[in-house]
């Protein structure tokens, strides 16, 4: 009962908030309605017994692409005074928001205590494994009979990188200030740089 | 699952991969000034991994021992054959850029960037992984690989305004495709519960449900934006416009190669049990592509846009083939494509080879008035690649529209046929255009530049084949191309 339950919440919120990422008009808004239904995602993925894979969405798509998007997004002409303006006005919407973020984790957590989603026998293959953990399981499909296209997958992110070089990346022109040879610098001795002396009292250095 | 035999399969994408690595190393530490080193080495790895499918292309193989790693991949003749014509098209590639990014016509950042020739080997490991998918997962990897290079190769004239909006267009787009085909997948393998080909279509068995028909209709869209075929054809010209003219002769090639034969692979192994299904959205899809592409070109002055509706028009013609749903088809299909690949890349060298005496490009029609009488060598290469082009005999393009009609009308469509070949009158417009203007209006003579000897043999070449003489190859031609069409049928 309490799993349904759930389950209906969660997939609820994530459709919504889903339709209020494509139709908020302010760019920021979108990435957090974005979170929301992150959350709400690995809440789903938490129902159906797959806790690291729910874990994986909130570390890497809520921690890291949500908050880079976010960064992104403060770089554009958004005007954040007209935005502080609206606080008060949807401080109902964001304690509404809190709490339900509340009610879901209390459910979920209620929900995974009793036994998670059913959705059906999977067969063949497809059946997980009951024996091992979640991330056994994983390790032993991915490095086992799926090790190619993990390999394939070093490989894309590579041209990723290779990219984002090839774009971006701008050589100094040769003698431009602040251009750092790194070979000379490490090469230079002491004596080539200092000198020792030691001046008579009452005279100047002579250099 | 045993690796040695797997590894050995795929031995052209391991070479591949080192090659790749490896000049990419000496493309960090060489600099810019290695690009060309790197790019004969580049050729040279392709030309070698060439060589490594001959003999199994000779013998043709098909039949279980043909899967690799589980069956994610699966080497048969039919993948063999396009790996063989995407490397051949991947040297045509490597050869005409050094002359293109060391000249003018590479605008404010000239010197040819020593990435080049790794991303298209990197792009090319990506298409031998997609034409030898045998698993969704194995062809959305290859896809991703394919064009993640791509994106970054239509734009590596990042200061030219049209090559980084080409980029941006290609890349944009490019992922909302790839998106509808994941989605697809996704759907397809919630219904059928397996993502290997042979269990998605077990599980394709009988009447469709709804999910299934959304799921297969999205993969074919997804597929259908990579080829570039009406109603997903939008960004062709822009990108082929803007992109550099080497990388446009690349992505009108190579890619299209690829994306047409896993388009081949999919429908045939995935959705072979529910034909009618997909025939006709091919078949829409093709005839659209072939109106709307012999359409669209008319009112065009750029030669590389003009080009690019043209790709259009022939992509119309390749799904035509694949449209009848029979090994015939599809052998038709392959014998267009290897033609369609040697026209494309003879008339993107002849449009590499219009240099004014600094060495910088032109590119309409203005230019080329009269180019008969100044260059007749270029203009008659280009006259020959034209005619093929329209199809008009005795030159190869002929052939290649008379076997897709052929099998078209064997399997008892004629109506698409007569369409198909009406459309195709009508495409002959802009191609006999070319002859127009060269040949019959006044010479301007502003096409002075010299070609290196790379372009003369590419143009030469890819002209001979094109030429009369080249029907002494169509016997072995159409041997091998049924027995990769041979091979998609065989079940595993």
């Amino acid at each position: 009962m309490i799993e349904t339950l759930a389950f209906y919440l969660f997939a609820g919120l994530v459709i919504a908030g889903g339709a209020m990422v494509i139709m908020s008009r302010n760019p920021v808004h979108s990435v957090l309605w974005l979170i929301l239904a992150f959350f709400n995602a690995a809440g789903l993925m938490v129902l159906v017994g797959a806790e690291f894979i729910a874990m994986l969405l909130v570390i890497v798509y809520v921690g890291a692409v949500a908050v880079l998007f976010l960064f992104v997004v403060m770089m554009l002409d958004i005007d954040f005074a007209a935005m502080r303006a609206g606080f008060v006005k949807n401080f109902p919407l964001g304690i509404a928001i809190a709490v339900i973020l509340l009610a879901e984790l209390g459910l979920g957590i209620g929900a995974y205590g009793a036994g998670g989603l059913e959705l059906g026998a999977a067969d063949g293959t497809a059946a997980a494994r009951s024996d091992v953990s979640n991330i056994e399981a994983i390790g032993a499909l991915l490095y086992k009979p799926y090790i190619i296209l993990f390999e394939i997958a070093g490989i894309i992110l590579l041209v990723a990188m290779i990219g984002a070089i090839v774009l971006t990346h701008r050589e100094p022109k040769p003698g431009a200030r602040g251009r750092q040879d790194i070979g000379k610098q490490i090469s230079r001795r002491p004596e080539d740089a200092t000198v020792m002396k030691s001046p008579e009292y009452g005279e100047g250095v002579e250099l | 699952m045993d690796f040695s035999a797997s590894f050995l399969l795929v031995m052209p994408e391991l070479v591949l991969t080192a090659a790749g690595l490896i000049l990419l190393l000496a493309a960090a530490w060489g600099g810019d000034k290695a690009a060309r080193g790197i790019s004969i080495v580049a050729s040279l790895v392709f030309f070698a991994v060439g060589l490594m499918l001959v003999p199994s292309l000779h013998t043709g193989v098909d039949g279980p021992d043909t899967l690799a790693f589980g069956g994610l991949l699966k080497i048969d003749t039919f993948a063999l054959f396009a790996k063989a014509l995407i490397y051949l098209a991947a040297i045509a590639c490597l050869v005409v850029a050094p002359a293109f990014f060391n000249g003018p016509a590479a605008g404010e950042e000239r010197g040819m960037r020593a990435e080049y020739p790794v991303l298209i080997l990197f792009a090319a490991l990506g298409m031998s992984i997609m034409v030898s998918a045998n698993d969704f997962m194995t062809l959305y990897l290859g896809l991703e690989l394919n064009s993640l290079a791509s994106y970054v190769l239509a734009s590596i004239l990042r200061k030219d305004q049209r090559s980084a909006e080409a980029g941006l267009k290609y890349f944009v787009l490019g992922a909302l495709a790839s998106g509808i085909l994941l989605y697809g997948m996704s759907l397809l393998y919630g219904f059928t519960g397996g993502t290997d080909f042979a269990s998605v279509r077990a599980g394709l068995d009988g009447e469709l449900s709804i999910g299934q028909l959304f799921g297969l209709i999205f993969v074919l869209s997804g597929l259908a934006f990579k080829i570039a075929a009406v109603p997903f054809h939008m960004w062709t010209p822009d990108v082929y416009e803007g992109a550099p003219t080497p990388v446009t002769m690349f992505f009108s090639t190579a890619p299209k190669v690829a994306a047409v034969a896993l388009t081949a692979r999919v429908v045939f192994e995935v959705f072979g049990g529910q034909v009618a299904a997909w025939q006709q959205i091919v078949m829409f899809t093709a005839l659209a592509s072939i109106v709307f592409g012999a359409l669209g070109a008319i009112g065009q002055d750029n030669l590389k846009r003009l080009l690019a509706y043209s790709s259009i028009n022939n992509i119309g013609f390749i799904l035509l083939g694949l449209a009848v749903a029979n090994a015939a088809g599809a052998s038709a299909m392959l014998v267009y494509l290897f033609i369609y690949v040697v026209m494309s890349l003879g008339s993107f060298t002849a449009l590499l080879m219009l240099r004014d005496e600094d060495g910088d490009l032109y590119e309409t029609f203005a230019d080329i008035r009269g180019l008969a009488v100044t260059r007749p060598v270029i203009a008659w290469m280009l006259l020959v690649q034209m005619f093929s082009l329209a199809g008009i005999p005795p030159l190869l393009g002929f052939y290649s529209k008379f076997v897709i009609f052929q099998a078209t009308v064997e399997a008892g469509l004629v109506a698409f046929a007569a369409i198909a070949i009406a459309a195709s009158v009508i495409g002959a417009f802009y191609y006999i255009k070319f002859i127009k203007v060269m040949f019959f209006d006044d010479a301007v003579d502003l096409v002075k530049g010299k070609s290196g000897s790379g372009h003369w043999v590419l143009l030469i070449l890819t002209g001979v084949i094109v030429s009369p003489l080249g029907y002494l190859i169509t016997g072995s031609l159409k041997d091998l191309t049924d027995k990769a069409a041979a091979a998609l049928f065989v079940a595993v």
